[in-house]
C-alpha cells in the first residue's frame, strides 16, 4: 500500500518535470530556429553594396542605404525629445516626489503609456503632430510619436538606476551643506548614469523596430533622395521590411531577408552594446 | 567655565505619528570641549544630534516646540539658511560613508559645494582634514586611489577628515566607534581630544566605558527624558540620580 | 550668493517637477485627441450599425463586429499558447534548470522579446502560413491561428521574463519547509511556491495579454485581412481581421475628415480604453498583494 502511494508520487514527478523541460524547449528552440534562419538566408543578401547603396529597380536591387539612414534618423529624433524629459521625470520620482496620490497617478500613467497599443500611437501621432500641429508626414512628427512611446521605458530604467545608488550618499552630501540638486547632479546622477543609459539604448532599440507608430506620421517607401531636413519624410527599416514583403510583387526572396537581418542586426547591436555597459559598470562600482 | 556653543531650550521632538521622542529638553554644550550624550538605545540622544545641523528635516522626527541657539540664533528658525548651518555644523555617522570617488575628491567634495576652485585652497583643506583626523601619512601617497580600498578604521577618520576639510566649528559624533576595531577606535578618540582645542565636540558614544573615557561634560538620556547632565567626571564617579547610577553600574542597559 | 543658489535651486526644482508630471500629461492628451477624432463617429453612424456584423467602408458599412471577435479570437488563441509555455518555460528555468542554463537561457527568451514584430510577421508570412496551409490542408496559411501563433510568440518573453522574476522572489525558505515536511519538488513548485508567487505570474499574464491585444504588424501580415465574424470553432482556421489590423491597414488611404476616417479612430479609442482597463486592473493585482503582505508582516 505504501509503495503504491510514493511510486504515484515520484512517477507524477518525473513526467511533470520532463512535461514543462519539453515546453520549455518548446519554448527556446523555435527561438534559436528564428535567428538562425534569418542569418542563414539573409547573409547572402548582405554586401557592402547592400549597405550603402541606394536602391534601384522599384526596390528590387541595389542596396537599402536609405532606409538605414531612415531608422538612424528616427532613433536619434526620438533621442533627443525622450530622453530628456525621461531622466527628468525619473529624477523627479525618485528624488523629490514624495509617496502620495499626485504620484501613484503618475505611476498609473506610465504603466498606461506603457501599454498603449503602437498603432494608437500612430492615430494620435497623426492626429497631433501631422494634422493639427501640421508638421506633415515627417521625421520630426515620426520622432514626436515614437519619443512619447519610448518615454515609460525610460523614464522607468531612469528611476530604478537612481533608486539603486544608496541614500546614505545622499545625506552625507546634504550634512556637508549640499543641496537637494547639488546631491543629484555631482553625486546620484553619475553614479546612476550606466544603468540610466542601459534603459535608454533598450528603450531606443524598441523605437528603432517599430513599425505602425511611424506608418501615417513619417514613414514613407519610394523617395528618390535621402532626407534632408526634419520636415522630410523618410524611409525607415522596419517599414520598408513591411512593404517590400506583403506589396511589392518580384521582391526577390534574399533581399527580403537581407533586409530583415540588417534590422535585427542593428536592434540586437543596441542590446549587445546595452549589455557591455551594463557589466562594465558593475565592476567598476564604487560601492 | 567655558562659553556656552550651544543652548538647547524646552525641545519636544515628535514622529510624524505624534508619538513622543524626546521631552522637555533643556540642554548647555560648552564650546572646546567634548560633551557626550549617553544612554540605553532608544532614548533619543540620535535624534536630538540630528536636529543640531537640522538633519531631521529629512527624516521622521520634527520638532514639535522648542528653541536650539547656537551662538544665541535659534536654529530651528525658518528662516535659517541650513546651508550654512551644516557648514558650520558637521556631522559623522556610525557607519563610515565614503563617497564613490577618490579620497582627494571626498575631502574637497564640501569646499566644491560652494563653487571653490582654486586648487591652493583645496589642496590645503586635505592636508589639514586628514593631519587633524591623523590619517595625513597613511594616505598622503595616494591621494588619487578610490576611497573604498581603505580599511574600516581609515574610512571612519576619511569621514572625520571630510567634516573637518569644510572648517566647521561644532562636529557631531554619532557612535563614530560603532564598526571599529580597538586599535582604530583609539586612534579616534585620541584625534577626537587633540580637535577639542579649536572645536566643540558633541558625541553618542557606543559604550558607557566610552563615554567616561572621552567626556569632558555629559549628559544621560533615558527613554525621551534629560535624566541628569553635569562635568564628565562626576556624572560617572558621584552621579546624582539613581537611574544614571544604575545605568552606569551596568545594572540595566 | 546663498540668494542666487536658492534661486537656481527652484528653477531646477519647477524644471523636474513638471516633466514628471509629463506622463500624466500625455495619457490626457492622447485620450482627448481620440476623442476628438473619434466621437464624431457617433455622430455620423448609428449605433446599430456599428454594432452590426459588416465591415465594408467602400459602401459605408462600418459594423466593427468583426473585427473586435477577429482581435478577440487571436488574442484568446495567443493567450491559450502564451499561458502553458510563459508559465511552464518561467518554472522551468526558475525551479528546474541549472544555474548555469538559467543565464543562457533567460537572455536568449528576452532576445525574442526585443525582435520587432515586424521581423515575425515576415516569417510568418514566408514560413509559417505557407506551412500550416500545407500541413493542416487549408486553402489558405493566413488565419487567425497563424496570428494566434504569433503573438503567443511575442507575448512568451514578456510573461516568461516576469513571471521568472515573480517565481525567484520566492523566499527560499518557503521551499525549504515544504520538502522538509515531505513534499516532492514537484508538489513544491505547484502547492507552494506558485502560489506564492501569485500576484506576480497574474501581472505577467497580463502584461502578456496587453502586449498581445495591442499587437499590429505581425498580425497583419498573417491573419489574412478579411473581416468576417469569427465565432464559429473553426473560424481560428480562416483569415480574420483585428481591430489594430484594420487601422494600420485604411488609415493610409482615408479622407482626412471623413466617416471612415472618424470611424478608425473611434476603434483606436476602443483599443485605447481596452489597455487602460488591463492596466489598472494589472496594478490593482499588485496594489492588492502588497497591502495584504503589508498587513501579514505588520
Amino acid at each position: 500500500m505504501k509503495r503504491r502511494f510514493s511510486l504515484d508520487r515520484f512517477l507524477i514527478q518525473r513526467v511533470g518535470i520532463s512535461l514543462i523541460t519539453l515546453v520549455a524547449a518548446l519554448t527556446v528552440l523555435p527561438i534559436i530556429g528564428v535567428f538562425g534562419y534569418i542569418i542563414a538566408k539573409g547573409a547572402p543578401a548582405i554586401s557592402w553594396e547592400f549597405l550603402t547603396a541606394m536602391p534601384r529597380d522599384g526596390m528590387r536591387a541595389g542596396g537599402i542605404l536609405p532606409a538605414i539612414i531612415g531608422t538612424f534618423y528616427l532613433t536619434l529624433g526620438t533621442a533627443v525629445f525622450s530622453v530628456p524629459l525621461g531622466i527628468a521625470a525619473a529624477i523627479y520620482l525618485s528624488e523629490y516626489a514624495q509617496e502620495n496620490r499626485l504620484t501613484r497617478l503618475i505611476r498609473i500613467a506610465i504603466i498606461n503609456l506603457a501599454g498603449i497599443p503602437s498603432v494608437v500611437y500612430g492615430l494620435f501621432g497623426l492626429g497631433l503632430f501631422v494634422l493639427f500641429l501640421k508638421f506633415g508626414t515627417s521625421i520630426l512628427s515620426a520622432s514626436l510619436t515614437l519619443s512619447i512611446m519610448t518615454l515609460p521605458v525610460i523614464i522607468s530604467a531612469a528611476e530604478e538606476a537612481l533608486r539603486a545608488v544608496p541614500q546614505s550618499f545622499r545625506t552625507v552630501s546634504i550634512s556637508l551643506g549640499g543641496t537637494r540638486w547639488q546631491t543629484i547632479r555631482k553625486i546620484v546622477l553619475p553614479q546612476a548614469l550606466p544603468g540610466i543609459i542601459t534603459g535608454v539604448i533598450l528603450g531606443l532599440e524598441r523605437a528603432a523596430g517599430e513599425t505602425a507608430p511611424i506608418l501615417f506620421t513619417g514613414a514613407a517607401f519610394f523617395l528618390p533622395r535621402l532626407p534632408v531636413s526634419p520636415l522630410d519624410a523618410t524611409m525607415a527599416l522596419p517599414y520598408h521590411l513591411f512593404v517590400i514583403s506583403t506589396q511589392v510583387p518580384g521582391m526577390p526572396i534574399q533581399v527580403q531577408y537581407g533586409t530583415a537581418l540588417v534590422l535585427i542586426g542593428f536592434v540586437l547591436g543596441m542590446n549587445l552594446i546595452a549589455t557591455v555597459i551594463r557589466s562594465r559598470a558593475r565592476a567598476k562600482r564604487q560601492w | 567655565m567655558p562659553m556656552n556653543k550651544i543652548i538647547i531650550e524646552h525641545l519636544n521632538l515628535q514622529y510624524t505619528d505624534g508619538t513622543e521622542s524626546l521631552r522637555d529638553i533643556n540642554l548647555d554644550i560648552p564650546a572646546n570641549a567634548v560633551t557626550v550624550l549617553f544612554g540605553p538605545a532608544g532614548g533619543g540622544k540620535s535624534s536630538l544630534l540630528r536636529c543640531l545641523n537640522r538633519l531631521n528635516d529629512l527624516t521622521e522626527v520634527k520638532v514639535a516646540s522648542g528653541k536650539i541657539l547656537l551662538d544665541g540664533e535659534n536654529i530651528l528658525d525658518p528662516k535659517t539658511d541650513v546651508i550654512a548651518l551644516r557648514r558650520r555644523v558637521g556631522m559623522v555617522f556610525a557607519r563610515p560613508v565614503v563617497l564613490p570617488m577618490s579620497i582627494r575628491q571626498n575631502l574637497t567634495y564640501g569646499l566644491e559645494l560652494t563653487n571653490e576652485k582654486r586648487k591652493s585652497k583645496l589642496d590645503e583643506a586635505v592636508e589639514r582634514g586628514l593631519q587633524l583626523a591623523a590619517l595625513w601619512d597613511e594616505v598622503k601617497d595616494r591621494l588619487d586611489d578610490p576611497a573604498i580600498a581603505l580599511s574600516g578604521g581609515q574610512q571612519q577618520r576619511l569621514c572625520l577628515a571630510r567634516v573637518l576639510a569644510n572648517q566647521p566649528e561644532v562636529i557631531l559624533l554619532d557612535e563614530p566607534t560603532s564598526g571599529l576595531d580597538p586599535i582604530s577606535t583609539a586612534k579616534v578618540e585620541a584625534a577626537l581630544q587633540g580637535l577639542k582645542k579649536e572645536y566643540t565636540l558633541i558625541l553618542v558614544p557606543h559604550s558607557v566605558q566610552q563615554a567616561a573615557r572621552t567626556a569632558d561634560f555629559a549628559a544621560f538620556f533615558l527613554q525621551g527624558e534629560l535624566v541628569e547632565a553635569a562635568e564628565g567626571k562626576e556624572l560617572f564617579t558621584h552621579p546624582k540620580q539613581k537611574r544614571t547610577e544604575d545605568y552606569v553600574e551596568g545594572r540595566f542597559g | 550668493m546663498g540668494k542666487s543658489k536658492n534661486w537656481r535651486e527652484t528653477l531646477i526644482t519647477a524644471v523636474v517637477r513638471t516633466c514628471g508630471y509629463s506622463a500624466v500629461v500625455f495619457v490626457l492628451l492622447i485620450f482627448f485627441f481620440l476623442l476628438r477624432e473619434g466621437v464624431p463617429a457617433l455622430a455620423e453612424v448609428k449605433l446599430g450599425d456599428l454594432l452590426s456584423a459588416r465591415w465594408y467602408p467602400i459602401e459605408s458599412h462600418f459594423g466593427i463586429l468583426p473585427l473586435l471577435t477577429g482581435s478577440l479570437i487571436v488574442t484568446v488563441g495567443a493567450m491559450l499558447i502564451a499561458i502553458p509555455f510563459g508559465i511552464g518555460t518561467a518554472v522551468f528555468l526558475s525551479e528546474i534548470a541549472p544555474r548555469w542554463m538559467r543565464e543562457i537561457l533567460k537572455p536568449l527568451v528576452e532576445l525574442l522579446g526585443g525582435l520587432p514584430s515586424v521581423v515575425l510577421g515576415f516569417l510568418g508570412i514566408l514560413v509559417l502560413s505557407p506551412f500550416l496551409r500545407v500541413f493542416l490542408n487549408l486553402p489558405t496559411g493566413l488565419t487567425a491561428l497563424a496570428g494566434a501563433l504569433l503573438l503567443g510568440g511575442i507575448a512568451v518573453p514578456t510573461t516568461v521574463s516576469i513571471a521568472e522574476d515573480a517565481l525567484d522572489a520566492v523566499p527560499q525558505s518557503y521551499r525549504e519547509g515544504a520538502l522538509a515536511l515531505g513534499a516532492t519538488r514537484w508538489q513544491t513548485i505547484w502547492r507552494v511556491t506558485l502560489p506564492a508567487a501569485r500576484s506576480g505570474v497574474l501581472t505577467a499574464l497580463m502584461l502578456g495579454i496587453g502586449r498581445t491585444i495591442g499587437e499590429t504588424m505581425a498580425v497583419m501580415m498573417v491573419t489574412g485581412n478579411a473581416p468576417v465574424l469569427a465565432i464559429k470553432l473553426t473560424s481560428i482556421f480562416s483569415p480574420v481581421r483585428t481591430m489594430t489590423a484594420t487601422i494600420a491597414a485604411e488609415m493610409g488611404e482615408v479622407a482626412n475628415g471623413s466617416t471612415h476616417y472618424h470611424v478608425l479612430f473611434l476603434i483606436g479609442l476602443v483599443l485605447f480604453l481596452i489597455s487602460l482597463a488591463v492596466n489598472i486592473a494589472a496594478s490593482s493585482v499588485v496594489f492588492k498583494s502588497r497591502k495584504r503582505a503589508e498587513r501579514v508582516l505588520s
